[in-house]
């Protein structure tokens, strides 16, 4: 094991955005965590002090301080509110590589990350074993939204309502496309991400469904990797690095002018995570993320600039009322707001209304839910308020994690509430 | 070392969720907003309600151990510093709850940790207001905002934190049960504490609770923008709205470094050419709110303003005050490290205090905003650097030294709002002499003879 003081140096290296940190706390207003527990180290500004005395030596406790960094949903939206602009999940992301390099990762994580998502073959077989395997550990928890929960009450699921694993993934109903596209055609890689594809392929579908729908050519390759970031969440930047170069593989250079996504949290990795960990990267890597970076767009923003969406038809029936969740990867990493909800509004079945902190986190937070499941709960619950006073039948979002946060939510407290993608909600209005 | 029983006694009141031991956590609450050294405490306690206050004040006056009160820790002053030795940092962020707000007798009762802005929308919902709006609402609790006088955008018509203190209660150094003022409108019971208590920085008391004052809300208002040339002019503007008899509920300034930093920053077309913004809003009666606008556009006009825009809706409205919002924002990305100051003047003498400013800037080769409050002649030069680079911070001391003798010469004061913790307590004698320092150590040691009370802080000892 590398020597404490070999630790401090590497994080004297993220010295430059530390010190950009001025200690206002205007942070405390917006971090869902801090919220529930009020503790300085949950908040961005105790974190980075924290940080900052391990890297000058006056604090020797890098196992206490890994922890408190990975109690953080990655939200970012400390990030969105700083009068300084400190790049918060930048430092924090690479803080965490720096100090798991040192420590190790647990060999839990280690056997998930090196062994399994680093082979994309691989993880869908078992993942293919395990969606046969799931009801004997599970049962049906809620029929509306199909949620499950343990049959067990222990291990680490304890009485979280999840989904379960899709009994066809997407893979396997569509496992590749590669439409040729004319002279004025617009071609999408589409890159449905390992929650669309194992959980939610009713998503995929739907977005293959409105591209379609919209005459837009698809490249859809077999065996996509992870876009990376529960590795690189848990500190380990091997298998990050090596995630991002099988999808560099699949993805770069290609006749296709847009990559599109229907999970929030990949869009904002692959847009804005890959480039900020170019020091890890080749220089010829650097510049093909860069292109692929370039051309990653979200799906809703994708349907909602680069097509035109479908005007809703003139009121007949008032429709089913429908609400929004903003994940934060899609509105305070990407500014994508407007576009999700234009496409809900697109369906004239559904009547829009906004729901009270629309873009509080729903504390998900991807694994930092299921290794903190109570704290995760709480930050949740407010969502659910929220989605109860709004009275909306249907809650719409972004990005798979929060669905599965949502749906936990929603089923525990039985108020028959379902749960979609904005891009289902678009996609039920077109011609099969 | 706090020694183990003791640490054991603590837990036995609070529970051991509340009593932060780990070394972790202790660091995250060895600073403040300030740029002042950094101090490790002991030990870090979280009541949750205000009965244990008590308890945990009277075991730590019985051991001897420092004890500084710490809201959202976001003191300008370095007033949040635990001590050395034995520091115990005591938070109240448990104690946020809004114990009433009477719409019949305008007074709201609080715990002394409720967060100012979320206090401030709740008294709106019920169809009333807190006019106090310190910069850091979002986050800042009311009990440090009494307990460091806080100001805000609102002080020149409706007054700063003080005005809307009507009494309270608190623990003294002994935890015994203090009350202060009353809910009347009128109240003469007594020594008037609650003004000592106000703006003591945490070293005369710890608060329980406190009543505050509520008013009606003004039915309407009127955002404006006045474009100078030179500071003079605006100043000037400044001078003959308040002879005018017109008081806006703010008035705010921005120099031409700053309206260069808010216009590369939002791209809102600021005019990058001005010397000086004013940025001016009237409240009140509708016809009286049309009348003082009209009344300062002419007075604009009188004084050379080269442009004078008019919101004429609430988007306009937020355009104009955006700038003002993204004042600190714009300036604090320049550089790694920001020193923000808060040196007043008497706001006739706003003029030589900018000139002040701008020959310091010069003198010692530092990059200085200056924006601020400038119907209350409290401006906010903001000094843009690298606390890293040893030789140019040397020179933003030395030039905040000679900020405070500028100001304390045009008949000023050293902080205007944000306290004088620890670190403004070397300059305290320059401004109110030696026998007021010794008069408020006599105070001190009366009321907190061990001492233990954010030792320290203010008057120093």
């Amino acid at each position: 094991m590398a020597e404490l003081r070999e630790l401090s140096r590497l994080l004297r290296e993220l010295d430059d955005q530390m010190i950009t940190c001025m200690r206002c706390g205007m942070c405390q207003a917006v971090c869902p965590l801090y919220a529930e527990t009020g503790r300085e180290a949950d908040v961005a500004r105790g974190k980075i002090v924290l940080l900052e005395h391990l890297s000058l030596d006056l604090l020797k406790d890098p196992e206490g301080v890994k922890q408190r960094l990975e109690n953080c949903l990655l939200c970012g939206s400390c990030a969105a509110a700083c009068p300084s602009g400190v790049k918060v999940l930048d430092l924090f992301l690479k803080a965490r590589a720096v100090i798991n390099g040192y420590l190790g990762l647990s060999p839990a994580k280690k056997a998930v990350f090196r062994l399994v998502l680093t082979r994309p073959a691989l993880f869908n077989r078992l993942i293919s074993m395990a969606s046969r395997l799931q009801g004997i550990f599970t049962r049906p928890a809620d029929d509306l939204l199909g949620a499950s929960c343990a049959r067990f009450e222990s291990g680490p699921l304890k009485d979280r309502r999840f989904m379960p694993l899709a009994r066809t993934p997407w893979h396997k109903q569509t496992p590749e496309l590669n439409e040729p596209a004319g002279p004025g055609d617009t071609k999408v890689a589409f890159f449905p991400g390992c929650l669309v594809d194992k959980v939610f392929p009713d998503v995929a579908q739907s977005v293959h469904k409105a591209l379609g729908h919209h005459g837009i050519k698809i490249y859809l390759p077999a065996r996509q990797s992870c876009c990376g970031i529960p590795a690189l969440s848990s500190g380990d930047a091997r298998s990050f690095v090596q995630m991002v170069r099988q999808n560099l593989a699949l993805f770069a250079g290609g006749d296709f002018q847009f990559l599109v996504t229907p999970c929030a949290t990949c869009t904002a990795t692959i847009k804005e995570i890959w480039p900020m960990m170019g020091d890890y990267f080749l220089p010829e890597e650097k510049e093909k993320i860069a292109a692929v970076a370039a051309k990653t767009m979200d799906i809703t923003q994708f349907l909602a600039e680069k097509t035109s969406l479908e005007p809703p038809a003139a009121g007949s029936e008032p429709g089913v009322k429908v609400t929004y969740h903003d994940p934060c990867h899609l509105k305070k990493s990407l500014g994508v707001h407007a576009q999700p909800r234009a496409l809900i509004n697109a369906n004239p079945d559904y009547a829009f209304v906004e729901m009270d902190e629309a873009d509080r986190c729903c504390g998900m937070g991807g694994s930092f839910g299921l290794q903190n499941y109570e704290l995760s709960k709480k930050v949740g619950e407010r969502k659910l308020q929220n989605i109860i006073q709004s009275e909306a039948g249907v809650v719409g979002t972004a990005c798979p994690a929060c669905m599965l946060q949502i749906i936990d939510m929603v089923s525990r407290s039985n108020s028959r509430v379902q749960v979609k993608h904005a891009v289902q909600i678009y996609a039920e209005n077109l011609p099969s | 070392m706090i020694s183990p029983a003791v640490i054991a006694e603590f837990e036995n009141i609070l529970g051991s969720q509340n009593v932060m031991r780990d070394e972790t956590d202790r660091h995250a609450y060895s600073y403040d907003s300030a740029l002042v050294e950094q101090v490790v405490p002991e030990l870090v306690l979280r009541p949750t309600d205000r009965e244990r206050l008590g308890k945990v004040i009277r075991l730590c006056n019985e051991n001897r151990l420092p004890l500084t009160v710490r809201g959202s820790g976001t003191n300008l002053s370095g007033g949040t510093i635990p001590s050395r030795e034995n520091g115990v940092v005591l938070l109240t962020n448990a104690l946020n709850r809004i114990l009433e707000i009477n719409t019949e007798d305008l007074y709201a009762r609080v715990e002394p940790g409720v967060i100012t802005a979320q206090f401030a929308a709740k008294v709106a919902a019920r169809g009333l207001f807190y006019p106090p709006d310190p910069g850091s609402q979002a986050v800042s609790t009311l009990g440090g905002n009494v307990a460091e006088n806080a100001g805000g955008l609102r002080g020149l018509k409706y007054g700063v934190t003080e005005n809307y203190v009507m009494g309270m209660e608190f623990f003294d150094a002994q935890g015994e049960w203090i009350k202060t003022g009353s809910k009347t409108v009128k109240c003469v019971t007594g020594f008037n504490l609650k003004s000592l208590m106000i703006g003591s920085e945490g070293i005369l008391g710890v608060f329980k609770e406190i009543t505050l004052k509520l008013i009606p809300p003004p039915q309407a208002q009127q955002a404006m923008l006045a474009v100078f040339d030179a500071v003079d002019k605006a100043s000037e503007t400044v001078s003959e709205i308040i002879a005018e008899k017109i008081v806006p509920c703010t008035l705010e300034f921005l120099d031409n470094f700053t309206i260069c930093s808010v216009e590369d920053f939002r791209k809102a077309g600021l005019p990058t050419e001005a010397q000086a913004l004013l940025l001016i809003e009237v409240d009140g009666h509708p016809a009286q709110v049309a009348e003082e606008a009209e009344k300062i556009q002419a007075i604009c006009r009188k004084k050379g303003a080269t442009r004078i825009q008019k919101a004429r809706d609430t988007e306009e409205r937020d355009k104009i005050w955006q700038a003002r919002r993204d004042a600190l924002p714009a300036l604090s990305r320049q550089k790694p490290t920001t020193v923000l100051e808060d040196a007043t003047v008497p706001r006739s003498k706003i003029p030589q205090m900018v000139r002040g400013i701008n020959d310091l800037s010069k003198k010692y080769n530092i990059e200085i905003g200056t924006f601020g409050h400038a119907g209350d002649g409290n401006l906010h030069p903001t000094f843009l650097t690298d606390r890293r680079d040893k030789a140019e911070f040397a020179r933003v001391e030395a030039a905040i030294d000679e900020l405070f003798e500028i100001a304390l010469g045009l008949g000023g004061t050293l902080s205007g709002e944000h306290g004088i913790g620890v670190a403004k307590s070397k300059y305290l004698e320059m401004e109110i002499g030696k026998g007021t320092i010794a008069l408020s150590r006599k105070i001190k040691q009366s009321l907190d003879p061990e001492n233990i009370l954010n030792p320290g802080k203010v008057i120093g000892g």
